[in-house]
C-alpha cells in the first residue's frame, strides 16, 4: 500500500512538471496534448467505473460528457450575453460554480437514463443507452440559441481565485489537479464497500440480491456517479478548449471512449488514462506523417487486441510477472 | 390516399434495406456471439466493388455478381484472419476488434478508391418510373429493391427452416453448446455463416448504390439503424429482423412524412417543421427503447 | 566533421530567417471520412494558388479527423512549436470555432478558405482574421434571388435540420420573396424518397435544397428517379452542386439551376490559368469552389507574403487587408469584417457531348455584396 502511495505521489509529480519540461525542449504543444489526454482519460475511467467494475456497457456515455460540456457553454453564453437560461438561471464564468453545475446536471440526466435503460441488461442495455445518447444528440444539434451544429464558442476560460486562466499551464495544472482527485476518488470508491457491491453484482447479481441487497438501487447509484464524472471531464474539456460542440455528443465520441477504456485495460484504475494517451496521441502525431494514418492506427489497435488480453495494462502486467 | 400508398412503398423499401443487412449481423451475433461494428463496411465493399466494376464495363448487371463475391470473399478473409479469434473473447475485445477493423476498411477504400464519391445509376432496364396507380408514378428501381429484399427473405425462410445447414444455424442461436456436441465441424459453419452475412450486407450496399452516394464511411450511417433492428427483433432471429426492420422502416418514413404537418395543427409552422424533424429523427431510438422496456430481449428472442 | 557540419547548418538556419527556405503555412483540413474530399480539394487549392503567385512556401498539411479536440491539439503544435503564423485549410465551422479563437490569441493569422462561422464575422471579428470564400447566409440569398429573377412565385424549400440548413432557407426566403414552404430533412438522412413525395404532392414552382456531400449526391439522384427531374424546377446554391457532386450524380444533374461566385469558364486570367494549372495537376479530378476558395487563399496569402518579405503578423495583416491580388471570380475586396463582398452569378447545367454534366454561367445576380453581420462588427 505504501509503495503504490510513492508510485502515485510521482506520476503526480512527473505530471506536474510537463509544462516545464515542454517549455524546456520546445515542445510546448505536449502541454495541451497530456491537459486533454488528462480529461479525455477522466471521461474514460468515468465510464470504465461503470463497464469495468459494475459490468455496465455504457454505450452512450458521450451523452454526459457533452452535457457537463454544454453546462458551461450556456452558463457562459448568458453570462457573456447578460441574459438568464430559461430566464431564470443567470450565466456565469466561475469555474467554482460551473463545474458543480456540470456534474449536478449530468448526474440528474445519467440518474434519469439509468432508471430506464437498468431495466434491461447485455447487449439491449448497450442499444438502449446509445438510444438515448442519441437523443441528447439530435436535441443539442438542433439548440439555435446555442449554435446548433456549430456549437458555442467560450471566448475566455472560466474564471478562479484571479489566476491567469489565459496561461497554458496554470490551466493545465487545474486540470491536473481535477484529474488526481477524481482518481483518487475512484480508487476510494472501487475499495469502499459500495464498490465491493457493485463489483459483487457485476459476478452474480442474484448472490447480491440474496443478500439483501438492492441491486437496482446500487446500479443506478452507480450509473449517476459514473455520468456525473464524464460531466466533469467534459466541463473541464470545454474550459480547455474554449468550445463546446454536439460532436461532444456523437456515438463515434462513445465508441472512442469505450475504445480507451478498452485499449487501457477493463477494469483498472490507470487504464483508461493509458488508453485515452495511446489513441489521442496516435491519432494526432501518426497524422504528422502520413494523412492516411487511420490505417496504422487500425493496424496497431488490432494487433493490441489480438495479442494482449487486458489491453495495455494487461501487457504491463505480464511484463512485470516475466521479469520477476 | 396517393401521398400515403407513396409513403408505404418508401417505408417498405427502406426496411427491406435494413433487413437485408440485419439478417446477417444478427445470424453472426446470435450464432457466434460476436459483436461486429464493421459489418457496415461489408456494406461499403459491396457498393464500391459494384459501383466501381459498373463504371468499367457499363453495365449494372456485371456490377452486381462482381458486388456479390467480393463482399462475400472479403467477408470470409476477415473472418478467417480476425473474427475467428474473436469467439472466445468478451464482447469488449470485440468491439476494440471490429472498430480497428472499420478503421482500416475506411482508409484502405480511400486509398484505392480516393476519396470522391463513385457515380452510379440504376440499370437502363429499371430507370424509369412505373404507375402503381393512377396519378403515382413510383421509380422502377425502387420497385426492384423491394422485390430482391423480399426474395432475400423468402430465400432465407427456406434455407433457415427447411435445409440442414438451416438447422444447425437455428440449434446455433438457441444452443452454441449443443451444437458442438453434435460434432458439426463448427469452424466450417460459422465460416460459412459469416460469408452469407457479408454477401447480404454486400447485396444491400450494391442495392442502395443507385439511390444513395457511394462514399467513405457509408457503412456508419447505417450501422446504427441496422443494430436497432437486430435488438429489438431479438438477438439471433431472422424472422425478428424482418419484422423489426418493416415496422422500423415504416415508423422512420411515416413520422418523417407526416408529424411536421400533424405537429403543424398545433403550433407556428417552422417550430412544427423543426420539432417534427428533431423526433422523427429520433424515432427509431424511442421506438427500440419502448420495445425494450416492455420486452427486454426483443421481439422473438431467440433461445427463450 | 559530420558534427560540424550540422553546426553549422544550425547557425544558418538561425542566421536567415524562416522565409529564406519558404515560409511555413499551417494547413489544417479534413482528409477523413465522407468529407475527405473537401480537405483534399483545399490542400490542393493552396498549393496551385501559391506556386501561381510565386511565392516561396512551405504547407505543413494535417488531417483534423473533423474533430475540434484534434485540430486544436495541431493549431498548439503549429503555433508554439514550428514558428507558424498563418493558418488556413480548415472546412467544418465545428472545427474553427475552437482553432480559429486560439490562433487568433496567439498571435497568429487565420485566413479561411471555406468555414465562416457568423459569431466570427459580427462582433467577434478579428483584425487577424480573413474570410476569403463567403459568409453563409449570401450563399443561399443568391439563390433566392436567382429564383425571383426567373419568376417563380412558389417555392419548397429542403434543408437539413441544424443551425447551417436553417440559415440556408432563410436567406433563400429573404431573397425570394414568393411562399415559400419549409420542410427540414434529418440531419444523418440519405433517403429522401418520403420528401420527394411531399414536392410532388406540394407541386411547387420550384424546389430549393441545400445538401452538400454525400446528402447532396442522394438528394439528386432521387430526384431524377423519382420523376421530377425536368418537372419541377430546381434552384441550389453552390455547396450541394459542386465538380465532385455532379460527378456522381452524372446526368441526373442536367437541367438544374445553380448559383455561384466562381465557375470554370470565367473570362478572366486567373481564373484560366488555375483552370489550366488544375487540369494539368489533377486530370482526373473535377475542379469544385472548395479548390478554387483554397487557391484565392493561396493568391491572397501569397501577395501579402511577397509584399512583406517575411513573416511580421502585424505588416501581413496589412497587407492581407488590401486584398491585393487578381482574383480568380474577377471582383473581390473585403468588407469591414474582412469577409469578401463579392458578385454572385447564375448558372445552368447542362450536359456536354457525353452527356454529363457541365456547369454553365448565365448572367451575374447580384453584384458587390457582403453579408448582413458586417454592421455588428466593431475592429
Amino acid at each position: 500500500m505504501k509503495r503504490g502511495h510513492l508510485g502515485l505521489l510521482v506520476v503526480f509529480v512527473l505530471l506536474a512538471l510537463v509544462p516545464l519540461v515542454a517549455d524546456a525542449t520546445g515542445q510546448s504543444s505536449m502541454t495541451r496534448l497530456v491537459g486533454q489526454v488528462l480529461i479525455l482519460g477522466m471521461a474514460a475511467a468515468s465510464l470504465n467505473f461503470i463497464l469495468g467494475f459494475g459490468g455496465m456497457v455504457s454505450f452512450g456515455h458521450a451523452a454526459f460528457y457533452g452535457i457537463g460540456g454544454y453546462v458551461v457553454g450556456i452558463l457562459y453564453h448568458h453570462f457573456d450575453a447578460g441574459t438568464a437560461f430559461l430566464g431564470l438561471i443567470p450565466g456565469t464564468d466561475q469555474l467554482l460554480l460551473t463545474l458543480p453545475a456540470a456534474v449536478i446536471v449530468s448526474g440528474l440526466a445519467a440518474a434519469l437514463v439509468g432508471a430506464l435503460a437498468l431495466r434491461t441488461g447485455g447487449v439491449q442495455f448497450i442499444m438502449i443507452t446509445l438510444a438515448f445518447a442519441q437523443m441528447f444528440f439530435f436535441l443539442v444539434v438542433s439548440l439555435k440559441t446555442y449554435g446548433g451544429e456549430d456549437g458555442i464558442m467560450v471566448r475566455r476560460t472560466n474564471e478562479l481565485f484571479g489566476l491567469n486562466m489565459r496561461d497554458k499551464a496554470t490551466l493545465y495544472w487545474i486540470v491536473l489537479v481535477v484529474a488526481a482527485g477524481y482518481y483518487l476518488f475512484l480508487r476510494r470508491l472501487v475499495n469502499s464497500s459500495f464498490g465491493q457491491t457493485i463489483a459483487g453484482i457485476r459476478q452474480n447479481e442474484r448472490r447480491m440480491a440474496a443478500m439483501g441487497v438492492d441491486t437496482t438501487r446500487a446500479k443506478l447509484f452507480a450509473f449517476a456517479l459514473s455520468g456525473a464524472g464524464a460531466g466533469l471531464a467534459g466541463a473541464l474539456m470545454v474550459n480547455f478548449l474554449r468550445f463546446a460542440s454536439p460532436d461532444m455528443m456523437h456515438w463515434t465520441k462513445s465508441g472512442e471512449l469505450m475504445v480507451m477504456v478498452i485499449l487501457g485495460g477493463v477494469g483498472t484504475l490507470a487504464g483508461p488514462f493509458i488508453g485515452a494517451g495511446a489513441l489521442f496521441t496516435l491519432e494526432t502525431t501518426l497524422g504528422r506523417f502520413t494523412e492516411h494514418w487511420a490505417l496504422p492506427v487500425g493496424i496497431i489497435l488490432l494487433v493490441v487486441v489480438l495479442a494482449t488480453r487486458g489491453g495495455l495494462m494487461g501487457l504491463v502486467r505480464r511484463i512485470v510477472e516475466w521479469r520477476r | 390516399m396517393i401521398l400515403l400508398v407513396e409513403q408505404f412503398l418508401n417505408g417498405l423499401q427502406y426496411g427491406v434495406t435494413l433487413f437485408l443487412l440485419a439478417a446477417g449481423l444478427t445470424l453472426i451475433f446470435g450464432i457466434m456471439g460476436v459483436i461486429n461494428l464493421a459489418h457496415g463496411a461489408l456494406y461499403m465493399v459491396g457498393a464500391f466493388a459494384a459501383a466501381w466494376t459498373t463504371m468499367q464495363t457499363g453495365n449494372f448487371w456485371i456490377g452486381l455478381p462482381v458486388g456479390l463475391v467480393t463482399a462475400a470473399l472479403v467477408g470470409l478473409a476477415m473472418e478467417l484472419a480476425v473474427i475467428r479469434r474473436l469467439y472466445q473473447r468478451d464482447h469488449l475485445d470485440q468491439v476494440l476488434a471490429t472498430f480497428a477493423l472499420i478503421l482500416i476498411f475506411n482508409q484502405s477504400v480511400t486509398l484505392i478508391f480516393g476519396r470522391q464519391p463513385l457515380f452510379s445509376q440504376p440499370p437502363a432496364l429499371l430507370s424509369g418510373a412505373v404507375e402503381v396507380l393512377p396519378g403515382l408514378p413510383y421509380p422502377a428501381y425502387r420497385l426492384f429493391v423491394i422485390a430482391v429484399g423480399l426474395a432475400v427473405a423468402v430465400g432465407l425462410y427456406l434455407l433457415i427452416n427447411k435445409t440442414r445447414i438451416g438447422m444447425l444455424v437455428r440449434a446455433g442461436a438457441t444452443n452454441r453448446q449443443m451444437v458442438r456436441a453434435l460434432g458439426v465441424d463448427i469452424g466450417r459453419l460459422y465460416s460459412a455463416v459469416f460469408a452469407l452475412g457479408a454477401l447480404l450486407a454486400g447485396l444491400a450496399g450494391i442495392m442502395a448504390s443507385p439511390i444513395l452516394a457511394v462514399q467513405v464511411g457509408m457503412g456508419e450511417e447505417i450501422i446504427l439503424a441496422t443494430f436497432v433492428v437486430v435488438v429489438v427483433g431479438g438477438v439471433g432471429s431472422v424472422k425478428g429482423a424482418f419484422v423489426a426492420a418493416l415496422v422500423l422502416g415504416m415508423i422512420d418514413t411515416m413520422l418523417r412524412a407526416f408529424l411536421p404537418g400533424l405537429l403543424q395543427g398545433v403550433m407556428p409552422g417552422p417550430e412544427a417543421q423543426a420539432l417534427g424533424v428533431g423526433i422523427s429523427s429520433m424515432g427509431i431510438y424511442l421506438m427500440m427503447a419502448i420495445v425494450l422496456l416492455i420486452r427486454p430481449r426483443g421481439l422473438f428472442a431467440a433461445g427463450g | 566533421m559530420k558534427r560540424l557540419l550540422t553546426t553549422a547548418g544550425l547557425m544558418a538556419a538561425i542566421a536567415f530567417p524562416a522565409w529564406a527556405e519558404g515560409t511555413k503555412i499551417g494547413v489544417i483540413t479534413t482528409l477523413s471520412g465522407p468529407a475527405g474530399y473537401l480537405g483534399e480539394q483545399i490542400r490542393n487549392g493552396l498549393q496551385l494558388g501559391f506556386d501561381a503567385a510565386g511565392a516561396k512556401v512551405e504547407l505543413i498539411v494535417e488531417d483534423d479527423t473533423r474533430d475540434p479536440n484534434v485540430g486544436l491539439q495541431i493549431a498548439d503544435r503549429m503555433l508554439n512549436e514550428e514558428g507558424i503564423k498563418i493558418l488556413t485549410g480548415i472546412v467544418f465551422s465545428n472545427v474553427s470555432g475552437a482553432v480559429v479563437p486560439e490562433t487568433l490569441d496567439l498571435g497568429g493569422i487565420y485566413v479561411s478558405p471555406n468555414a465562416a462561422p457568423s459569431p466570427l464575422a459580427g462582433a467577434k471579428c478579428h483584425p487577424n482574421y480573413f474570410v476569403v470564400s463567403w459568409q453563409n447566409d449570401s450563399l443561399h440569398e443568391a439563390s433566392g434571388a436567382a429564383a425571383k429573377k426567373l419568376g417563380y412565385k412558389t417555392a419548397v424549400a429542403l434543408a437539413p435540420n441544424y443551425q447551417a440548413g436553417k440559415d440556408a432557407i432563410a436567406g433563400f426566403t429573404r431573397e425570394f420573396g414568393g411562399e415559400v414552404t419549409e420542410i427540414y430533412t434529418g440531419v444523418e438522412q440519405s433517403d429522401f424518397a418520403g420528401e420527394m413525395a411531399q414536392i410532388r404532392d406540394k407541386a411547387p414552382d420550384v424546389v430549393f435544397q441545400f445538401h452538400p456531400g454525400g446528402q447532396g449526391i442522394a438528394f439528386l439522384k432521387q430526384y431524377q428517379q423519382a420523376g421530377l427531374l425536368g418537372t419541377i424546377p430546381m434552384v441550389l446554391s453552390e455547396p450541394s452542386y459542386d465538380g465532385v457532386i455532379l460527378k456522381a450524380v452524372g446526368p441526373a444533374a442536367v437541367g438544374i439551376t445553380g448559383t455561384t461566385h466562381w465557375n470554370d469558364d470565367f473570362d478572366n486570367e486567373a481564373s484560366k490559368a488555375m483552370v489550366a494549372a488544375w487540369a494539368a495537376a489533377y486530370p482526373e479530378t473535377p475542379l469544385t469552389t472548395y479548390a478554387q476558395q483554397a487557391y484565392d487563399t493561396g493568391l491572397l496569402i501569397g501577395s501579402a507574403l511577397n509584399k512583406v518579405g517575411g513573416d511580421d503578423v502585424a505588416a501581413l495583416s496589412a497587407a492581407l487587408k488590401e486584398a491585393d491580388f487578381a482574383s480568380t471570380r474577377g471582383s473581390f475586396a473585403f468588407g469591414p469584417n474582412q469577409h469578401p463582398v463579392q458578385d454572385w452569378y447564375l448558372t445552368e447545367i447542362a450536359a456536354d457531348d457525353a452527356g454529363n454534366p457541365k456547369i454553365v454561367t448565365k448572367e451575374k445576380i447580384r453584384e458587390a455584396v457582403g453579408d448582413v453581420y458586417a454592421a455588428d462588427c466593431k475592429m
